[in-house]
């Protein structure tokens, strides 16, 4: 590799170029220079100058292919089918009382437990692929099966994606040049379409409509929270994405896990509203550090959804005559 | 006794992921101390004794924070081995984000957090660059989206360095960093002839010794110039 050029190689990986963008090597001007000859003019003041240790750089780029590569080959062949939680223990060293729950790709789990009962830890758990080796001695298995240790080493492949009501979008980026650098960062290749799939999609669930040029801090809560669920939907590499607390987001939230499960995501969901959380195949309710029970919902549990459902949708609709201007009636509400 | 040493841009959280990892380890039967290095001010001592880990500050006043840590480190191993911890922590800032405080056979981490924005990574030079583990903070605030696109760029920066998210408030992570923070089989007695990874950033004019004036003919020692040619006649 050392006696292939930059341009060369840059064809051969062309994620290097974020290998050099970020460690501060200008490689303008540099194409046809080999690797071993670039290394070499580096100046050792220039060296000094940008904090590089030149005998180490070589390693560190063969690092990053190695790791880049290993995130792309995981995406295209092992996808994550299901996952399973064992039982351990609570908090006081009780046995969890369930003997073990697997979730499938595209199923939705709603959590239910009083705060600080320990839905971090079970998150944790899962995101760690816990093997009785953190306090609560639970198990995780993926697609049946002992997981591979990359998933608590890599960073670019982490299990678990999070979203809840206290995130922000902080960087100053238009909705477009936020949603290219994060395809960017996941090396995908038909960028553009995807972009346009994740608008169209985040549009349809914030109800409200905001253009590729908005910038992403001036979206309402709303869009906000519409764009953060369609970018994980589909731009997220992790198969399990969690969801704490999205009640008041102000969003069309059935249609939002719709869309996760659309997209083969496993759902973990903390929330107490009757409507999301029956809208799970399983619900979880941890008491004490444990999994005290784990919920079939029923078909008179589906019942109430139905209800729930209706009564959310008229809800919604005198909120949306209301942000048209229009005058309310007690009839709006039927 | 185990020694680690803790590094990070200021009010990323180190004390924060600190105290919940010495939680977590203090359930596994191990003692923990902490010596905490700033520049003019710290009251993250008080933090430690009200957990109850032994602690002892260093401020390193008018001098570079780096050569100050670089100068104490070898008394602070001789503290802690006198205490008898199983583990001795240092936690310093790095202030002008081209500090180095690794030592070559000592576990290094980096702190950062996701609100420094996404051209951080890149800003940091060998605090981050070669540290063995690299600790993620305030990821419970920003999208999925700035987490995995900052992820990836420490990962471009550090390829060799497990990256962590630990969560300072809910402890969330602290634990499986813990795991991998301890090593019973490690006993350090003196950093006596270590090696830093790095050098340190240099510094040696002037200014460092006081001189308050300003003009070419104040300006001795190890002084560069910002290269202005295109404007100039």
């Amino acid at each position: 590799m050392k006696n292939k050029t930059i341009a060369e190689l840059l064809a051969l990986y062309p994620f290097l170029n974020e290998f050099f963008l970020q460690n501060r090597l200008d490689i303008s001007g540099a194409m046809k220079y080999t690797l071993e000859e670039y290394i070499a003019q580096i100046s050792q003041e220039e060296a000094e100058e940008k904090a590089i240790n030149k005998e180490t750089l070589y390693e560190e780029m063969t690092d990053y292919i190695a790791q880049v590569q290993a995130f792309l080959g995981i995406e295209e062949e092992e996808r994550v089918r299901s996952l399973t939680i064992l039982p351990g223990q609570t908090k006081s060293g009780e046995p969890e009382r369930f003997g073990e729950l697997t979730v499938a790709a595209s199923q939705i789990v709603s959590i239910v437990g009083p705060t600080g009962s320990g839905k971090s830890r079970l998150l944790a758990d899962i995101e760690w692929a816990a093997q009785g080796d953190t306090p609560t001695k639970r198990r995780i298995l993926i697609n049946g099966a002992v997981p591979d240790i990359k998933w608590r080493f890599s960073s670019n492949n982490r299990l678990v994606a999070q979203l809840s009501q206290n995130m922000n979008f902080i960087m100053d980026l238009s909705v477009k040049e936020f949603l290219e650098m994060h395809a960017q960062s996941r090396m995908i290749e038909n960028a553009d379409e995807v972009i346009k799939r994740i608008m169209e999609v985040a549009n349809d669930l914030a109800g409200e409509r905001f253009f590729p040029d908005t910038p992403v801090t001036g979206l309402s809560g709303g869009q906000s929270r519409a764009l953060m669920i369609a970018d994980t939907a589909i731009l997220s590499a992790s198969p399990i994405v969690l969801i704490d607390e999205i009640e008041n987001a102000g969003i069309d939230r059935g249609k939002a896990l719709d869309l996760l499960v659309s997209e083969d995501k496993i759902v973990l969901m903390a929330t107490h509203d009757p409507l999301l959380a029956l809208m799970a195949d399983h619900r979880i309710v941890i008491q004490n550090g444990g999994i005290h029970e784990v919920l079939e919902t029923s078909a008179q549990e589906k019942e109430l959804l139905e209800r729930l459902r209706k009564t959310d949708a008229a809800v919604q609709n005198i909120r949306q005559s209301l942000r048209k201007g229009k005058v309310l009636s007690s009839s709006d509400f039927s | 006794m185990n020694f680690i040493v803790f590094s990070g841009p200021p009010s990323s959280g180190k004390t924060s992921v600190i105290l919940k990892t010495i939680a977590a380890l203090k359930h596994q039967g191990i003692s923990v101390g902490v010596v905490k290095f700033d520049c003019l001010h710290t009251d993250d001592d008080l933090l430690y004794e009200k957990e109850g880990v032994p602690v002892r500050k260093g401020l390193s006043g008018a001098l570079c924070p780096d050569h100050f840590f670089a100068s104490n480190i070898e008394e602070v191993v001789q503290w802690g081995n006198q205490k008898g911890l199983d583990l001795l922590i240092t936690e310093s800032a790095g202030l002008c984000n081209r500090c180095s405080p690794y030592l070559a056979e000592v576990k290094g981490v980096c702190v950062i957090d996701n609100l420094s924005g996404i051209n951080t990574p890149k800003k940091i030079g060998p605090m981050l660059k070669s540290a063995d583990y690299v600790v993620i903070t305030k990821g419970d605030i920003v999208s999925q989206a700035e987490r995995e696109v900052f992820a990836s760029r420490v990962t471009a920066v550090n390829p060799k360095a497990v990256v962590m998210h630990v969560n300072g408030l809910s402890g969330q992570g602290a634990f499986e960093l813990s795991t991998l923070l301890y090593d019973k089989n490690q006993d350090i007695r003196t950093l006596e002839g270590m090696k830093l990874r790095f050098p340190m950033p240099a510094a040696l004019c002037s200014y460092c010794l006081g001189e308050t004036r300003i003009g070419k003919q104040y300006q001795l020692g190890n002084v560069r110039k910002i290269k202005w040619e295109e404007e100039q006649p």
